[in-house]
């Protein structure tokens, strides 16, 4: 049944009207969220009288944000797909408690101790994802549940004390920065400079792959004198991002953990058959399940990856404070979640992208660090983060209705 | 042949009522029509209820009968439609449901408007309690509803919740609540799709005890030997058209289905002459049971074979059971499937939607919003939906070769689109099926199931999907069509299977078939 019609392959129909229109309503929603993010560095910039855009302050925000950022990862697939983990916080907690234990009190050595902790998520996940998928019970309940019973394996793991993992190795996950390479004198981090650039130079090479791969299909490209401007502008970002952190102390270990992840579920959720049922089910259960999706599995599938970076998430918090209380991470699933929220992520699922999550994670981040910085007490920013979020939800439903 | 030398909407016995007087009447619809963007659901319908009177009102699906009572129900308010509507001598103005309510008019749709977590008691009072300052006066409820359900003849405690009642028992729920209401007019929509012959019996009393109390009944059916049972006149609708009214002594069942089918059918489907090969598909013995109420037999004993190279038609009324004997063997419909299922000479095991796409079967849903497209979800996307494990084994999508064999298929099938990556909710709705359709053909199905294929999609592309329909049949696939309209049925199909209440009822050539032949099979004539 490939050709049902004799007729010949149609070639794609851009007409440049109908396109262009779609196109800028797509790339405004991802705009404005980049656009949002610059105009809260740009307000905070002025209020601390430009403390906030030292190198300094921007690396420790990305370094703030890496916990959540990493979390964010799958819980946009979490999202999108259409449930919810209200046990994200607890878990972070609850895995850091462990790996703290097991590297105090145990005395296991950290590269053991950082495994059989991955594992530990693994297990959260194959048993969070087996109750939602297979039983049919509600994330909301089940991570609700997960959410208690975690809170209170925290504090049979501790003991209700604050446990301070001495593992110089361990120190490195959250707080460590990339070694000089060579000038060991030099003004700037040379090991992260060469990886800022070797990132700009994939990017470069993958973005004319993929045009080279659409002309040879036939399929239409944007005009070259575009294609420029676009590389040249993203490719700026980048090395802006980087220099960032090349000008302070490095790139941290969290950071390229973070990034990493990004990488990974960028391509899962856009490139991979599994990312695609996720959006599928999301958008539409029953047309998934009729077309062959086995949605309990994928749904399962969502909870044990969440389960995963959730445990990656706790190694990296757990070490950047070099502690393990006993409230900690609490709340922090309403952070990820907002910044979901904020990055594009649709409250009823099918819609919403990792890049945007990572956005709407500085975005949270960055309005505790600047208010922190302006001395704001903590009952400003509890405010102005819930004002915040409800603003990215009205805007993202009236535009939804607009359509 | 009757109705086309008879003027519209007016029938003979009318002219008598007539010198009686105006008052005889209940109701009257005068001159009522309604449009759909690019259709006229109804087209200058008069139609008038005597007081006190069950009045039949019967056509095929899509004839205009849900419209018009919506109509009187208020659904579609006071200057959507032109006409007008006298009841009790007073001209109709409804803005919306609740002052169709007011007037004593009370609708039972086939989707029982129920709340079913709550009880009967607070069912049928619901929005119309005793209350005095927000206060409900629950004891009073209780015996207000007890007598109801006495006058209903069901007898449940009152305080039982309505989830725990059977289909039947909920109707007489709905009843008793429209009794409540004090209604003077009832309608009710199919009500006996559902039922037991038992609680078909306890029905008609209950509509005849109302009936000698004064209320009358508007009794929109497809089972013709009810509508001679119960009703003492009845119209019928054809094409948005009231084509005749008259005591229902003067209709035989012959005649209703003449008059419901009409005989203008141009050619405006592409017959095109299969030879049908071996044997592809084959079902015996096929029973399902309901998934909700599991003691219900939905599917009873269907056996039947699709042959290679053949259009296979099934027809059948609404709630025949055509849908549920597809989704149950694509298995996505029904508990306790018992029968076999033949595919090629071999033995099918195929208990989940992706068995089945493995193995060549194919299903598209009669609801393609609800099962066909993620509307979110961009046209490519929703194209390879049901190939992906076949398209990319490890995993990995390659984005070029998805937009490649997504815009064969958007050129093959005529997609109108401005590009692969345009969002399916945005299409027109005939593009939307031909990507529902383009979906399935990426799966490359030795038998295609289609379902209402053309339900709700504009002439041109009907056609269109006819044309392809018989190019698929040429390249060797069976095609499985179910519709419920008959001139598609009669005009595509090379056999064709007709349905009632779950039992396939007859098996004829498209030369041997008439719309006559098939409609007195589909409502259970022997």
């Amino acid at each position: 049944m490939e050709n049902v019609n004799s007729k010949a392959v149609v070639q794609p129909q851009n007409s440049p009207g109908g396109n262009w229109r779609s196109r800028l309503r797509i790339n405004v929603r991802q705009y404005t969220m980049i656009i949002a993010l610059l105009l809260v560095w740009s307000i905070f910039t002025v209020l601390t009288k430009g403390i906030f855009i030292s190198t300094r302050n921007l690396s420790n925000l990305f370094l703030q944000s890496a916990t959540v950022a990493v979390i964010a990862c799958t819980m946009v697939l979490v999202m999108v797909a259409g449930h919810i983990d209200l046990s994200a916080g607890s878990a972070v907690g609850f895995t850091g408690a462990v790996v703290a234990t097991l590297i105090t009190k145990a005395g296991w050595p950290t590269l053991l101790a950082i495994p059989v902790t991955l594992l530990l998520g693994l297990v959260i996940g194959v048993f969070q994802g087996y109750w939602v998928a297979y039983v049919g019970v509600p994330a909301f309940i089940v991570t609700l549940a997960g959410q208690l019973i975690m809170r209170g394996g925290i504090l049979g793991v501790s003991g209700g004390n604050t446990i301070s993992p001495n593992s110089e190795l361990f120190r490195q996950f959250g707080q460590g920065y990339l070694p000089q390479l060579v000038f060991k004198g030099a003004g700037f981090n040379d090991f992260s400079a060469l990886i800022g650039i070797l990132a700009v130079i994939l990017y470069n090479v993958s973005a004319l792959r993929s045009r080279r791969g659409r002309i040879k299909h036939g399929f239409a490209v944007s005009s070259p004198r575009n294609q420029m401007f676009k590389q040249v502008i993203i490719s700026v970002v980048i090395a802006l991002v980087f220099s960032i952190m090349v000008f302070y102390r490095g790139i941290p270990y969290a950071i390229l953990i973070v990034m990493a992840m990004v990488l990974i579920f960028s391509f899962v959720s856009q490139n991979m058959t599994f990312g695609r049922y996720v959006y599928a089910i999301g958008g539409n259960k029953d047309a998934a399940q009729l077309s062959g999706i086995n949605v309990k599995k994928t749904n399962f599938l969502i909870f044990v990856l969440q389960g995963l970076a959730i445990a990656i998430g706790g190694i990296v918090y757990t070490s950047r404070l070099n502690a393990a209380t006993g409230g900690a991470g609490s709340g922090m699933e309403l952070d990820v979640i907002a910044a979901c929220i904020i990055g594009g992520t649709s409250t009823m699922g099918g819609e919403g992208t990792v890049f945007g999550a990572i956005i709407g994670a500085l975005v949270m981040a960055s309005l505790d660090n600047g208010m922190s910085l302006m001395n704001l007490g903590v009952v400003y920013q509890y405010v102005v983060k819930g004002i915040v979020l409800l603003i990215a939800v009205a805007v993202d439903v009236s535009t939804r209705r607009k359509q | 042949m009757v109705a086309g030398t008879r003027p519209v909407g007016c029938a003979i016995p009318s002219e008598i009522w007539k010198v009686k007087g105006m008052d005889d009447y209940i109701l009257q619809m005068n001159h009522i029509t309604k449009e759909f963007p690019g259709v006229k659901a109804l087209n200058d319908v008069s139609f008038n209820v005597k007081r006190g009177e069950i009045h039949a009102l019967v056509g095929e699906n899509g004839a205009g009968k849900s419209t018009l009572m919506k109509v009187l129900a208020g659904v579609y308010p006071f200057g959507s439609y032109t006409g007008e509507m006298i009841y009790n001598g007073e001209e109709l103005q409804f803005a919306g449901t609740r002052s169709s309510e007011k007037a004593g008019i009370a609708i039972i749709f086939q989707e029982l408007a129920l709340v079913k977590q709550m009880t009967i008691r607070e069912n049928i009072y619901l929005g119309n309690e005793f209350q005095k300052n927000g206060i409900i006066d629950w004891d009073t409820t209780f015996v207000a509803a007890s007598k109801l359900l006495d006058e209903v003849h069901l007898s449940r405690n009152p305080l039982i919740k309505v989830i725990d009642l059977g289909v039947g028992e909920q109707q007489l729920v709905e009843i008793a609540k429209a009794v409540s209401k004090k209604a003077s007019m009832l309608i009710l929509d199919e009500p006996t799709a559902a039922l037991t012959e038992t609680e078909t019996d306890n029905l008609m009393q209950i509509l005849r005890d109302l009936q000698a109390k004064g209320v009358s009944c508007i009794y929109i059916s497809h089972k013709l030997s009810e509508v001679a049972q119960i009703a003492d006149r009845v119209t019928i609708l054809r094409d948005g058209r009231a084509v005749a009214t008259d005591d229902v002594k003067n209709m035989t069942e012959q005649r209703m289905i003449n008059l419901m089918v009409g005989h203008e059918i141009t050619q405006r489907f592409p017959r095109v002459d299969h030879t049908p090969g071996e044997t592809v598909l084959e079902i015996k013995d096929w029973t399902v049971y309901d998934p909700d109420v599991p003691t219900r037999k939905v599917i009873d004993g269907v056996s039947f074979s699709v042959r290679k190279g053949e259009i296979l038609g099934i027809a059948g009324l609404m709630g025949a059971g055509r849908t549920e004997l597809a989704m149950s063997i694509f298995g996505s419909y029904g508990v306790g499937r018992t029968g076999e299922l033949l595919l090629n000479g071999k033995k099918m095991v195929a208990n989940s939607p992706s068995a089945c796409i493995d193995k060549g079967v194919a299903y598209l849903s009669e609801d393609r919003k609800r099962y066909g497209f993620v509307a979110m979800m961009d046209l490519r996307g929703n194209m390879t939906l049901a190939s992906m494990e076949q398209l990319w084994k490890n995993g990995i999508i390659d984005g070029n070769e998805e937009i490649r064999r997504t815009e064969q298929y958007v050129g093959d099938l005529s997609i109108k689109t401005p590009s692969v990556e345009q969002k399916v909710g945005n299409l027109s709705g005939g593009n939307q099926q031909k990507v529902v359709v383009g979906k399935w053909l990426m799966t490359h199905p030795k038998v295609l199931f289609l379902d209402e294929p053309t339900r709700g999609i504009d002439v041109g592309a009907k056609i269109e999907i006819y044309n392809i329909m018989n190019q698929l049949v040429e390249q060797g696939v069976c095609i499985v069509m179910i519709s419920s309209e008959l001139p598609e049925i009669l005009g595509i199909s090379d056999r064709i299977l007709v349905m009632h209440m779950g039992r396939l009822v007859g098996d004829l050539s498209w030369k041997e078939g008439t719309q006559e032949k098939v409609m007195y099979l589909a409502t259970g004539g022997k």
